[in-house]
């Protein structure tokens, strides 16, 4: 049963066996034997359960990085949210709405993999709006003209999907099923991307400028979705150890470069790096130093959006507040329960 | 912050389409069953992904046991006798 049983009598309470001790926690041999047990599936490249034991750092990291996930698909909605309306056609009025839809579900199905863990959706909720919980720092960036729609599909989702599909692999069994469906769902949105800068690209010269522009500004902060250089990123070796993540920092970002370049060269685009070139000796094209000093002021909430996708995410959920109040209140009187009015 | 979300959770399951069964494909929250199967029509089956949806308050379910790795399923470890393989049969026997 997901979500809710983590309260079970497995989890972080003694056996029974044991006199309990409030020093310690009170099952020694029976910690360890859990801890092996956790260990041997791990190792055994097999997958953790909602009701297995586990580590409580395993919980704790997993819960963590799953709700920022899924709070970065609902962020996500709003840089493309601002363009339905002035989508250049009904189809991409109809594809953009999809597109931000999906991002919608994708943020549902990993509050659900969160709360298999025990987390609380509605504290989670509470984090993300409190600022204690971050989001990707790349919906941080705004999106300034049609072309952007573009270069988001094509390069935010191409990183993303480089990020996510070792994911579906990933030792928590919740987490790596909603990754399946994600992953499955991305690659629409890469491609809507690619063919909108496609198209741009080939248009006009003032739609090729607008192109060329987007995938300048939206180049470095793709790269640099990936995290930090692996020599400055702690978490990474105990997340590795965990089977949580499969390939280090900047071996992800080589394979989204490796498989971008050529693409860009299909779309008759350049990218903004005067340093990028093929490295026949590594196999791999090197690319120019990242400016990661950018990319931790944005986290710490100097980019250009940051105030305004949180104003935005908190105000949706305020004027939300009514629906979910009578929906509540429909769903009391349905049930009979007497007054379907309840004191605030 | 008013109006914290404490809809009950409810386990979904998709038959893909006829002839096969229902499988867990996830959860969500929700007031009530039917604006349950709404949200899972809209959350679950965006692609066409089911022809039949159903919804199960979580807390309505009950599970083998809180350990996953116990002895509740050992019993039948050791009864390799239920499967055909256990048999020998003679050279040349077909249809057996």
């Amino acid at each position: 049963m997901y979500g809710t049983d983590v309260s079970a009598p497995s989890v972080d309470q003694p056996a029974p066996t044991h006199q309990p001790d409030p020093a310690n926690d009170g099952g020694r041999p029976d910690a360890d034997r859990l801890a092996a047990d956790f260990q041997a599936i791990i190792d055994g490249e097999g997958r953790i359960e909602p009701r297995d034991a586990m580590p409580d750092a395993y919980r704790r990291s997993l819960i963590r990085q799953i709700a920022q996930h899924a709070h970065s698909e609902i962020i996500g909605m709003q840089p493309e949210a601002n363009w339905i309306s002035r989508a250049p056609s009904l189809r991409r009025k109809a594809i953009l709405m999809a597109k931000v839809q999906d991002e919608a579900g994708h943020g549902l199905y990993l509050y659900a993999a969160a709360e298999t863990l025990g987390a609380d959706r509605a504290d989670l909720l509470d984090l993300l709006h409190t600022g204690r919980q971050k989001y990707s720092s790349i919906f941080n960036y705004p999106t300034l003209t049609w072309a952007d729609m573009g270069a988001i599909g094509w390069l935010v989702d191409g990183a993303a999907i480089v990020n996510q599909v070792p994911l579906c692999r990933c030792s928590y069994g919740p987490y790596a099923r909603a990754m399946v469906r994600v992953c499955k769902e991305e690659s629409f949105h890469q491609r809507q991307g690619f063919e909108i800068l496609n198209l741009l690209s080939h248009g006009s010269t003032a739609q090729h400028a607008m192109a060329q522009d987007a995938v300048d500004r939206w180049w470095w902060p793709s790269l640099m979705m990936f995290g930090p250089p692996d020599d400055k990123s702690p978490n990474s070796a105990q997340s590795m150890a965990w089977g949580i993540k499969r390939f280090s920092n900047d071996d992800l970002r080589q394979r989204f470069v490796d498989m971008t370049v050529p693409q860009s060269e299909a779309l008759g685009l350049s990218l903004p790096d005067p340093d990028l070139r093929w490295n026949d000796a590594r196999g791999h094209y090197d690319i120019g130093e990242i400016d990661f000093t950018e990319l931790f002021d944005v986290i710490k909430g100097n980019g250009p959006c940051n105030a305004q996708r949180m104003d935005r995410r908190r105000k949706a959920h305020e004027d939300g507040a009514w629906v979910r109040d009578a929906a509540t209140a429909y769903a009391a009187k349905q049930r009979g329960s007497g007054s379907s009015e309840t004191a605030a | 912050m008013r109006s914290r979300l404490e809809w009950p959770l409810w386990e979904v399951f998709v038959r893909a389409r006829r002839g096969l069964s229902h499988v867990h494909v996830g959860s969500l929250h929700a007031p009530d069953a039917e604006m349950a199967v709404r949200n899972a029509r809209d959350l679950y089956t965006r692609r066409q992904e089911g022809v039949s949806i159903w919804v199960v308050p979580a807390d309505h379910l009950t599970a083998s046991s809180p350990d996953e790795k116990d002895a509740f399923f050992d019993p039948a470890a050791d009864k390799i006798y239920r499967h055909p393989t256990f048999y020998s049969v003679p050279e040349g026997v077909e249809h057996l």
